[in-house]
């Protein structure tokens, strides 16, 4: 039991009322027509799993039942920002690394340090998003 | 106008309508207690509409037809100066009309007047749902055990409005004035919902209202 923030309804919402429906910002190909097999089966069916971050569309079914997108922790599965559809999310593995490298070590709300982790988390996030 | 076609379902001749707690009311005679801490009363037959468009086009249409202005925060309600009719949102795009019965197939048709070519939908959904009324003493306490949603004063003002889970269902429930909460309740969720008030209700002492 746990609170996600909606940011339609602009406020922190019963995990209950939310549910995940997989990645986010799949594009879908502007020319389905012209697509190899690979490419259209790419967009259909693979899915990126990574251990760190990862952005997710999730659903506030019970609500106002909007779709929005999550930036979640595969291994924390700590929720690190919520923004609306359309938006670009504003932390991503890049950005975290880079403040990594700036030597800033982010703590979150609740006083947990959550990234600026070791080297070798640093690097599998990475190496997933690669 | 927008070239929909319009049907009244409360047609002349007034053919006859149940609610939907008829049958819970027919199965189990209402409980009356005399001091009850809660108090339920349906509200049933009014005419519930949903809009759905961008806030600022619905939002000059309503003001004109029902003189309510369309309220744009998340999670809010707006009421007549008389409380019987209401606008509350729902999402960004969507609000809840209720007014009184009779009155929803006129309004529909005004609205559709007012709205002319925009981009906009409005359904009537007056036979898909029903409005129960929760007030006394301990209402808040029953609305404690049954949601998750926090409703302290604070939290949750008067003219205040949100869908949530109820028991095992979805409603939404809203604060129209100081003493009254209002649950409107999906048709097929009546009964269900209608039973889990009156057994949480049931250690304060409950009365229905008819």
């Amino acid at each position: 039991m746990f609170h996600i923030y909606c940011p339609y309804c602009e406020e922190h919402r019963e995990e209950e009322e939310f549910h995940p429906k997989g990645q986010a910002h799949i594009a879908r190909p502007a020319e389905p027509e012209a697509c190899s097999d690979e490419e259209w089966g790419d967009y259909l069916f693979f899915r990126d799993n990574p251990r760190g971050i990862h952005h997710e569309l999730w659903v506030h079914a019970i609500g106002c039942r909007k779709f929005f997108n999550i930036t979640r922790h595969t291994a924390s599965y700590e929720i690190l920002e919520t923004y609306k559809m359309g938006e670009q999310p504003t932390i991503t593995a890049e950005s975290l690394a880079r403040e990594e490298k700036a030597g800033h070590v982010q703590v979150a709300e609740g006083g947990q340090q959550t990234v600026g982790a070791s080297d070798a988390a640093l690097a599998s996030v990475k190496g997933a998003q690669g | 106008m927008s070239d929909v076609r319009e049907f009244d379902t409360r047609p002349a001749g007034h053919p006859s309508a149940e609610s939907p707690l008829a049958w819970s009311f027919h199965r189990q005679a209402p409980p009356r207690e005399a001091g009850a801490g809660v108090t339920l009363r349906e509200h049933a037959f009014l005419g519930h509409l949903v809009l759905r468009g961008g806030a600022i086009v619905l939002d000059e249409a309503v003001r004109e037809v029902l003189g309510i202005a369309l309220p744009a925060r998340p999670n809010t309600l707006a009421l007549d100066d008389g409380g019987e009719r209401s606008v509350q949102w729902l999402a960004p795009d969507e609000w809840l009309v209720i007014v009184p019965a009779g009155e929803e197939f006129t309004l529909e048709s005004r609205l559709r007047q007012a709205l002319g070519q925009a981009h906009f939908s409005i359904v009537n959904v007056s036979g898909g749902q029903t409005l129960i009324e929760l007030s006394g003493p301990q209402a808040r306490e029953v609305l404690m055990k049954s949601t998750t949603y926090d409703v302290h004063p604070q939290a949750f003002p008067v003219g205040k409005g949100v869908t949530v889970v109820f028991a095992k269902a979805s409603v939404v429930l809203r604060r129209p004035r100081e003493d009254a909460w209002e649950l409107v309740v999906r048709r097929s969720f009546a009964d269900y919902c209608y039973r889990w008030l009156l057994d949480a209700a049931g250690e304060y002492g409950v009365s229905v209202a008819r």
